[in-house]
C-alpha cells in the first residue's frame, strides 16, 4: 500500500475534491432559485395588486370611505374646514413636517393630500399592521384633549387627522399615503402616481 | 462487553429470525432493559416523557384533523366549524388537537425548567440542551403556522402582527415579509404554505430533533437531581453504575404513573373548559378573518405572551421597531448560551449558593409577569401621572414590562459572574434519596 500511495499527489486530489464540492455547492444554491422564488407573490396576486380607481364624490363631507388596494384598506376621508384646523397643532407629533418617507412627495404638505380637504391614506398601523380605528369627534372616550383623529386598539397608537403619529405612540411612523392621481375632478386612481409633467 | 451479553441469551424463535436481520433486541435493550437511569428523578422528570406523549397526540391527531380541513381561505373557517359540528367525535379530535398545543407547552417550559435547576445543559450535556432549544424553538413556528389555520380574527391578525416583524428587519425586510406572505397581505397563499409548513415540514423536522435529543440523551445519560455523574460509580463486575436502575421497568412504570395524572388533567380541560376562559382558544377567533377589521384587542396565545411583552416593552430606537422584535428574538435564542454562561461548579440548585437561588427565583417570576402582561392592552394599569418626572404620560404596564425584561435579560447576562462568584455546598458522591 505505502507503495501504491506514493502515486498520488495528494494536493491534486485536495483540488479535485474542492473543485467538486463547490461545483455540487453551486448547483444545489441554482436547485434552490425555483424553490425561493416560487414563495414569491404570484402573477395572480401581483395583478390583484394593481391599481384601483375610486369616485371620491360618493365620500360626505366630514366622512371616511373605504376601498381596497392590495387588500389593504385604503380610506378616502373627505374633512371638513374645522377638522382641517386642528392639524396645525404639531407639539403632539414625532414628524409634523411628514420628513419620513410615508407618503409620495405630492403630499408631503401640511394636509397630507393633493386636495388639502380629501386625504386617501392606507388604513394600517405602521406599528405592527393592525387596522387603526377612527375617532373622529373630539373629547369623548378619548380624553378632553382628543382633537380627532384615528386610535389603534392593538397598542394602542394615536395620530391626528392627517395620519401623524402622536409622541409616545409605539408605532414609529405616520401613517401611509399610497401613491395616488387624479384621473378627473371627481376620479382618484391608488396605485397610480402622477405622470410626470415636462 | 456488549456482545458478549448478546450472546449469552441469544433470542430464538420470531425474535431470533428478526434479530438476524435487524438489531432489535440489542435495541430494547441498549435504551431500555439494560439503559440505566438515575436512582433518584423526581416529580420534574416526568416532562420529558409528557413531551414525547403530547409530540404523538399532536401528530395523531393532526392527521385526522387533515382529513377534514381545507386550506383555503374562502374554505378553512367553514371546515373548522364543519369538523366541530359535523364530523362524527370532530369536536373531541380538535379540541384533543388545540388543548395539546397549549399543554405541550405546559409540559416544556416545566421539561424547560426542570433543566435550569439541576444544571442539566452543564458538561457533558451542552449539545442534548441545544437539541432541546432547537426542538423549542421549532415547536414556537409550529405553534405559530398553525394558528392561522382556523382563519379566525386572531388567526389572520395574529398572522399579520408577526410576519410584519420581518418587515422591520433593516433593509431586507419588506421584501422578506412579502416572500413569507407570498403576497401584499396574509392570503391564501400564506394560509397554503402555512399548512404546508405545519403538517409536514415543521413535524418532519421536529421528529428528526427528537431523536437527535434522545439519541444525546443516551449517549450521555440523563442528570438527576443531585447533579452526581452516576457513571462515575459502577459496579466492579458488571460495569453497571451503582446509582442507576434499567429504564424498563422502573421508569417506564413511574411514567405511566405520571402520565395517568397528566390524561386527568388534560382530558379535564377537553370535556369541561377547551378554551380556558379565552387562553387556549380565544374569542376573537369564532369570527372568521377580515382582512379590513382589525379586532379591538390582539394578544397572542398564551404561551407567546412573555416574548410578546418583551417585544412591546421596547420602545421604537430611531423610527424603528426593530430594537424590539430584536429583543424578542434574543429572549429566545439566549436560551442557546446557557451552556457557555453558567460557571458553577456544581450542577445542581440543591448544591448551589443562594444567589443563583435567587436570580432563577427572579427570572421566573419576570417570566409570569411578562406573561400576564402579555394576554392584556399595555393601558390596563393605567398611566402615570404627568406630574411625575421621566415617567409622565407613560403607561403603568409598560413601565413593569420593561423591569421585567431587563430582569429576565439581567439572568442570562450576569450568569457567568455570580454563577462564579456563589458559595457552593460539597456536591456528594452518591446520589440522595429524599
Amino acid at each position: 500500500m505505502a507503495k501504491n500511495n506514493k502515486k498520488f499527489d495528494i494536493n491534486r486530489r485536495k483540488f479535485l475534491l474542492a473543485a467538486t464540492s463547490a461545483t455540487g455547492a453551486v448547483g444545489v444554491c441554482a436547485l434552490g432559485v425555483p424553490f425561493v422564488s416560487s414563495m414569491s407573490p404570484s402573477e395572480k396576486a401581483k395583478a390583484a395588486g394593481a391599481p384601483v380607481e375610486f369616485d371620491v364624490s360618493q365620500v360626505p363631507s366630514g366622512e371616511i370611505k373605504t376601498a381596497e388596494w392590495r387588500g389593504q384598506p385604503v380610506w378616502i376621508f373627505n374633512r371638513t374646514e374645522k377638522m382641517l384646523s386642528t392639524l396645525s397643532d404639531k407639539k403632539i407629533l414625532t414628524d409634523p413636517e411628514s420628513k419620513s418617507p410615508q407618503q409620495p412627495k405630492n403630499c408631503q404638505n401640511a394636509t397630507r393630500s393633493i386636495k388639502p380637504n380629501l386625504l386617501v391614506m392606507v388604513g394600517i398601523c405602521t406599528h405592527l399592521g393592525c387596522s387603526p380605528t377612527p375617532k373622529l369627534k373630539n373629547g369623548g372616550e378619548m380624553g378632553n384633549n382628543w382633537e380627532g383623529g384615528f386610535f389603534c386598539p392593538c397598542h394602542g397608537s394615536k395620530f391626528d387627522l392627517a395620519g401623524r403619529v402622536y409622541k409616545g405612540s409605539p408605532a414609529p411612523t405616520n401613517l401611509v399615503i399610497p401613491p395616488y392621481r387624479y384621473s378627473d375632478d371627481k376620479t382618484i386612481i391608488i396605485g397610480e402616481s402622477e405622470p410626470k409633467k415636462g | 462487553m456488549k456482545k458478549d451479553i448478546n450472546k449469552q441469551d441469544k433470542s430464538t424463535g420470531l425474535m431470533g429470525w428478526v434479530d438476524e436481520r435487524f438489531p432489535l433486541s440489542s435495541f430494547i435493550k441498549n435504551h431500555l432493559t439494560e439503559y440505566y437511569a438515575p436512582k433518584n428523578f423526581n416529580f420534574w422528570y416526568f416532562f420529558g416523557a409528557l413531551a414525547l406523549f403530547v409530540f404523538v397526540v399532536q401528530i395523531l391527531t393532526g392527521i385526522f384533523l387533515t382529513m377534514y380541513y381545507k386550506p383555503d381561505a374562502s374554505q378553512a373557517f367553514a371546515s373548522v366549524e364543519f369538523i366541530m359540528r359535523d364530523v362524527s367525535f370532530g369536536w373531541l379530535i380538535r379540541y384533543m388537537h388545540s388543548t395539546g398545543a397549549s399543554l405541550f407547552f405546559v409540559v416544556i417550559y416545566l421539561h424547560m425548567f426542570r433543566g435550569l435547576m439541576y444544571g442539566s445543559y452543564q458538561k457533558p450535556r451542552e449539545l442534548l440542551w441545544l437539541f432541546g432549544v432547537a426542538i423549542f424553538l421549532l415547536l414556537m413556528a409550529e405553534a405559530f403556522f398553525g394558528y392561522l389555520l382556523p382563519w379566525g380574527q386572531m388567526s389572520y391578525w395574529g398572522a399579520q402582527v408577526i410576519v410584519n416583524l420581518f418587515a422591520t428587519i433593516p433593509f431586507i425586510g419588506p421584501d422578506l415579509a412579502e416572500w413569507v406572505r407570498g403576497d401584499y397581505l396574509v392570503s391564501d397563499a400564506t394560509l397554503n404554505r402555512f399548512f404546508a409548513f405545519h403538517v409536514i415540514a415543521l413535524p418532519l423536522a421536529l421528529a428528526g430533533l427528537i431523536m437527535c435529543h434522545l439519541v444525546a440523551l443516551h449517549e450521555v445519560g440523563s442528570n438527576n437531581p443531585d447533579g452526581v455523574e452516576i457513571k462515575n460509580l459502577k459496579d466492579k463486575k458488571t460495569g453497571i453504575p451503582l446509582d442507576g436502575i434499567p429504564f424498563h421497568p422502573y421508569y417506564t412504570v413511574k411514567d405511566l404513573i405520571g402520565l395517568s395524572v397528566f390524561l386527568i388533567v388534560f382530558a379535564s380541560i377537553i370535556f369541561f373548559a377547551p378554551e380556558m376562559g379565552g387562553y387556549f382558544l380565544e374569542a376573537n377567533n369564532f369570527v372568521p378573518a377580515d382582512p379590513l377589521v382589525t379586532p379591538s384587542h390582539i394578544a397572542p396565545v398564551w404561551y407567546f405572551t412573555p416574548f410578546y411583552s418583551i417585544l412591546r416593552a421596547v420602545p421604537p430606537i430611531f423610527g424603528s421597531q426593530f430594537p424590539g422584535v430584536a429583543a424578542m428574538g434574543l429572549s429566545v435564542l439566549i436560551f442557546f448560551f446557557i451552556p457557555w454562561l453558567d460557571r458553577s461548579k456544581v450542577r445542581s440548585i440543591r448544591y448551589k449558593g443562594i444567589l443563583y437561588k435567587k436570580w432563577l427565583a427572579a427570572f421566573v417570576i419576570s417570566f409570569i409577569v411578562l406573561g400576564y402582561l402579555g394576554t392584556v392592552p399595555s393601558n390596563i394599569w393605567g398611566q402615570f401621572s404627568s406630574t411625575i418626572p421621566l415617567l409622565g404620560g407613560l403607561d403603568v404596564a409598560t413601565f413593569f414590562a420593561r423591569i421585567f425584561t431587563l430582569v429576565y435579560f439581567l439572568f442570562f447576562i450576569m450568569m457567568p459572574f455570580y454563577s462564579k462568584k456563589d458559595v457552593t455546598k460539597k456536591v456528594p458522591k452518591r446520589v440522595t434519596m429524599r
